[in-house]
């Protein structure tokens, strides 16, 4: 197997009672691509990214991360090899302040997340990494606020700092400017071009504009199968794509105009 | 960028200012705790103040489960039965067997067969966790009365509460009451502990947000059965202390009524705090012992019920968490 590829699946398979969510589906991630994942809803986005980090078990077939059979492995251990996922849903630790929810990712390596009997003081060497990572995405002066008075926006980014805490080879992330507005996608778009670099991006989106902007290729999902694959050029020229992608101009002409 | 990051590290700074504050309250408040429970006897019969000490302790561990771990369990009374009896049933039947022994092999027995519980009920969520937890529990109270080491109905009588470190008799109701406070605050401290170190950390963030723990790289069946185990084992140490207090081990403590009390204490003194659990004991065994001693009586379990229909829908960060959220408001 070429080391080219981050992550590759082989014949991915999920049925749910019946029911084909993810239909054969064959992804190739290059290394140091930003990946988009796209398709209307209810395509399979969403369970193609519980698959790969063993949220839900494939009926069939295998996925590969850098060359290495990953399908028997359980969602923590993936996590840690270095394939971390963010959720559609905002997914923070809400009745913590910013610093321990990106402290709780860093603490997953460090090795005294099982030490009872240590004195939470004994967590303050990690804060300056905390600190750098809330600045790198502007929640520096957020530090101290407890997560649920965030604004939406703001616990994006801070669920985007927890995820970089994990230092992952690979991000997934699941339509990361879902619910914001024209500033705040502006924002993200530049939030996860600067995670992307040296790292591989897997992303779901449905903001045309920004997979334009940010993907060097693109998966098209319909119906739980690969419709078509390509770069952005020739993706969206794609009758097909324009046929189950309804609206597709008009979301790209409106956020990307 | 230079001024940017003297900006954090004040931030950083007054982060740590904070917590150290925090943790001086926390020491004060425990400061004042020891005191009140050290005169108490003064005031207080020894064998009241006991028996709140024990269901206190019995309601923090289940509280590490239920407010900082995030899981409702059902059948805690097997585990403070089980601690009980093992107790009782060392102490009646081997006069070598020290008290301190006694103590010892109940809550390692309590401990084992929470490790028992949490293993085939730990990946459990929700509601099926308690409904198992439940099941075992019922295992554990018929087992209780059809052993024929157990006194059936009838319960085990006479324990002997012997004499500790073989020198102070604890027949002695002043004597015995300081040793159990030392279990207890024993207890308390160590949960404290547990829920303020790196360890409590991963639980706080398992209750808030189960996947994202998981997407993080955390193995979060590990960390509740740690605290699974932990909570069954000081469930069992109150239920051994129990036994040798009253020198009794009854069906009572193995009954769901029993798991069913424990939840209601925790929840009326409030889930949120460490101090919850103990003011809800105490406010549970209380009230049970004055409307027993009224025309009340046989209203007891009804108004209990009432008590905790009220928490749940009015005052739902019970006891200590409203008095904490009042002076919030009023300080500032
Ligand atoms: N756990 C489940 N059990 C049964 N069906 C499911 C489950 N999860 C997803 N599905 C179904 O699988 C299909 C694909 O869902 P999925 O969430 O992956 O879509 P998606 O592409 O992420 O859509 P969206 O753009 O709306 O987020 C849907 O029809 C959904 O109802
Ligand atoms: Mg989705």
């Amino acid at each position: 197997m070429s080391d080219q590829f981050v992550l590759e699946t082989q014949g991915l398979v999920k049925e749910f009672k019946g029911f084909v969510a993810v239909d054969d589906v064959n992804l190739k991630v290059k290394r140091g691509h930003i990946h988009a994942l796209i398709g209307p809803n209810g395509a399979g986005k969403t369970t193609v990214f519980n698959l790969l980090t063993k949220f839900l078990p494939p009926t069939r077939g295998k996925i590969f991360f850098n060359g290495k059979d990953i399908t028997p492995m359980k969602s923590a251990a993936i996590a840690r090899l270095g394939v971390v996922r963010s959720f559609q849903i905002s997914a923070v630790f809400p009745h913590m302040t910013a610093l321990e929810n990106v402290r709780i990712a860093l603490q997953s390596f460090e090795g005294s997340s099982f030490h009872f009997w240590k004195s939470g003081g004994s967590l303050d060497r990690l804060n300056e990494r905390c600190m750098e990572l809330l600045d790198s995405v502007g929640l520096m002066e957020f530090a101290d606020t407890v997560t649920v008075e965030l604004a939406y926006g703001r616990k994006r980014a801070l669920e985007l700092a927890t995820t970089l805490a994990m230092e992952p080879q690979l991000l997934l992330l699941d339509e990361p400017t879902q619910g914001m507005g024209g500033e705040d996608v502006d924002r993200v778009v530049e939030l996860v071009r600067k995670a992307a670099e040296g790292r591989t991006v897997l992303m779901v989106e449905h903001n045309l504009g920004v997979v334009s902007k940010l993907c060097d290729r693109i998966t098209v999902l319909s119906q739980g199968a690969v419709l078509t694959e390509g770069d952005y050029q020739s993706v969206s020229d794609d009758p097909r794509v324009r046929e189950v992608y309804m609206g597709t101009e008009s979301t790209s002409t409106e956020v990307a105009g | 960028m230079m001024a940017e990051s003297a900006n954090a590290s004040e931030i950083r700074a007054s982060i740590v200012q904070q917590r150290k504050a925090d943790d001086r309250k926390k020491l004060m408040v425990n400061l004042v705790l020891l005191a009140l429970l050290l005169v108490a006897p003064a005031v207080l019969y020894p064998v009241f103040l006991m028996k709140i000490l024990c269901f206190a302790l019995f309601a923090v561990a289940f509280n590490l489960l239920l407010g900082f771990t995030g899981l409702l369990s059902f059948g805690h009374a097997a585990f403070l039965a089980t601690g009980g009896y093992t107790t009782g049933y060392l102490l009646s039947t081997y006069a070598n067997v020290t008290t301190e022994m006694g103590i010892i092999a109940g809550t390692a027995a309590a401990t084992l067969l929470g490790l028992f519980f949490g293993l085939v009920t730990i990946r459990r969520q929700g509601i099926y966790f308690a409904m198992i937890t439940l099941a075992l529990a019922q295992l554990v109270f018929f087992f209780l009365v059809q052993a024929p080491f157990t006194g059936g109905e009838d319960g085990m009588h006479g324990v002997p509460r012997g004499y500790l470190f073989g020198l102070i008799d604890l027949q002695n109701n002043t004597a015995m009451y300081y040793f159990v406070l030392a279990i207890f605050l024993f207890g308390y401290i160590l949960v404290q502990r547990i829920v303020t170190s790196p360890y409590g950390q991963i639980l706080k963030a398992i209750k808030q947000n189960e996947p994202r723990a998981v997407s993080l790289g955390y193995n979060v069946n590990q960390y509740k059965l740690i605290a699974f185990v932990i909570s069954a084992g000081l469930a069992g140490l109150a239920g051994s202390v129990k036994t040798v207090v009253f020198q009794l081990a009854s069906l009572n403590d193995a009954h769901w009524h029993m798991s069913g009390e424990v939840i209601l204490m925790t929840l009326i003194g409030g889930t949120g705090t460490l101090l919850g659990p103990v003011v809800g004991a105490a406010f549970v065994v209380n009230l049970e012992y004055q409307l027993s001693q009224g025309a009340l009586a046989d209203w007891v379990d009804a108004i209990l019920g009432g008590i905790f229909i009220l928490t749940v829908l009015a005052f739902r960060s019970g006891i200590v968490g409203e008095i904490q959220k009042f002076l919030k408001k009023n300080l500032h």
